[in-house]
């Protein structure tokens, strides 16, 4: 017993070096797995707060282009409101198919990453708006993401620039269904893979979400083909997509619930019993 | 009470608060970024207590994380600094290390600046292995490290001149 103690104590520092170690290792393995619940994220009382605080001056910064947005957004309105043919190519969050305007909920970027392989969004709205995990992440241009993490007001998303998030698409004009995917290079572009070479695609084809997916409705624009090429020994197209959205510079989003969803799951579930 | 102690405390929230607001914005080409918060432990006092270096790393790296949402990643890489920083002190102070004073804040001599650019290429090396965590990024992962050590280093050199100058 006693030399137990003895080494113990003589070996103090170690101990806690590879307990810590343990500890962080254990933190980093688990948040690789994707969608398993991260004990630590940036939805919390303290980070969430402080990364607000932060927001409200950088907001000051980037009122010039907000306001730009805004003007954008007024013309488009404004033009739906006279009934003119609509010539701006963004989507009618309020024509959604499915969805009604009360499903959706107004949020804030309170904090943006795109510089690593794994990137989160932290909003400032969280379960007291009605946020839930798994709802789509939308703004005016295109998606976002989809939300991994919530507390009581904030909320972290698993960005389009994430390389564990899949999310269905499809091309636009022919239905050929593929999967959404990050390379990890670029932020102004995204990788649709599965899609089958007998897909007739062309430069500048519209790639919008596939209605395969619970969490985002039909038809919500992501951004338009830059070059495609085929991975050898496959008959599946990888596609380089370019982002309607700048990934990097994001102020309002709206966050959809999906109604059907629960119902979906629920009979998904029956199927399989 | 000693006022050690209080230092360090402050050191600790100064170099988390000016990382978190300054650093974590500067993403120079896309994705390479400093992380002067390091300093927190390159700075620590050299023969004050060695469990509570790694215990303070290892919360300092943790709130990082929490802030970056990366997991235990920045946690790791701090532990492992904290703990391989005595060894690092022999290597380029030599043995007899202990029975020094080393004020890393003075003029900037070959060992000072060896001993800084060996903790922050651990810290970074560590830190994009985990970030990365498959090994069919390695170019990317040495790419990454390469770069954000020079400008940790820049940074580092800069922070350490800036808050103490040479007092003659």
């Amino acid at each position: 017993m006693q030399q137990i103690f003895n080494f113990i104590i003589r070996n103090s520092n170690r101990l806690l070096f590879l307990l810590l170690l343990g500890i962080s290792l254990a933190l980093t393995i688990q948040s690789h797995s994707f969608h398993k619940s991260r004990i630590v994220s940036s939805a919390n009382f303290i980070s969430g707060g402080v990364y607000e605080k932060i927001n409200n001056v950088n907001e000051y910064l980037s009122l010039r282009t907000e306001n730009d947005e805004l003007i954008l957004e007024n013309a488009r309105l404004k033009s739906l409101l006279f009934s003119i043919e609509d010539t701006t190519k963004a989507p009618m969050i309020d024509s959604l198919k499915g969805v009604k305007p009360a499903d959706i909920i107004v949020s804030k970027v309170i904090h943006n990453t795109y510089n690593t392989h794994e990137n989160y969004i932290t909003l400032n709205s969280g379960v007291k708006e009605g946020v839930k995990q798994d709802m789509g992440v939308i703004n005016s241009l295109g998606i976002i993401g989809i939300v991994d993490k919530t507390s009581a007001n904030y909320s972290t998303v698993v960005s389009i620039l994430n390389m564990e998030s899949h999310i269905n698409a499809k091309i636009k004009k022919s239905n050929h269904f593929g999967s959404l995917t990050w390379n990890g290079k670029s932020t102004g572009f995204v990788q649709l893979v599965d899609v089958p070479r007998l897909a007739s695609i062309k430069k500048g084809d519209t790639i919008v979400t596939g209605g395969q997916s619970e969490i985002f409705p039909e038809g919500i624009n992501i951004g338009t083909v830059e070059k495609m090429y085929t991975q050898d020994k496959t008959s599946f197209y990888v596609i380089d997509v370019k982002l309607f959205n700048d990934m990097t510079n994001l102020g309002h989003v709206y966050i959809i619930k999906s109604k059907d969803r629960e119902e979906l799951i629920n009979l998904e579930k029956k199927e399989k019993k | 009470m000693n006022s050690a102690l209080l230092v360090n405390i402050f050191r600790f929230i100064i170099f988390l608060t000016i990382q978190i607001v300054i650093f974590n914005n500067m993403n120079f080409l896309g994705y390479i970024s400093p992380y002067p918060y390091i300093l927190y432990i390159i700075l620590y006092p050299v023969n004050s207590n060695r469990s509570g270096l790694i215990i303070s790393s290892f919360l300092l790296g943790l709130t990082m994380d929490m802030f970056c949402n990366s997991g235990g990643v920045h946690a790791a890489a701090c532990v492992i600094l904290a703990y391989y920083r005595p060894y690092i002190f022999k290597f380029s102070f030599g043995l007899s290390y202990e029975y020094q004073t080393i004020k890393l804040n003075e003029s900037l001599t070959p060992e000072r600046f060896s001993f800084i650019l060996v903790s922050v290429l651990l810290h970074h090396i560590v830190l994009f292995i985990l970030e990365a965590f498959q090994f069919k990024y390695i170019w990317d992962i040495l790419l990454r490290t390469l770069f954000s050590s020079v400008f940790t280093i820049l940074t580092s050199i800069i922070i350490i001149y800036l808050i103490k100058p040479n007092k003659r």
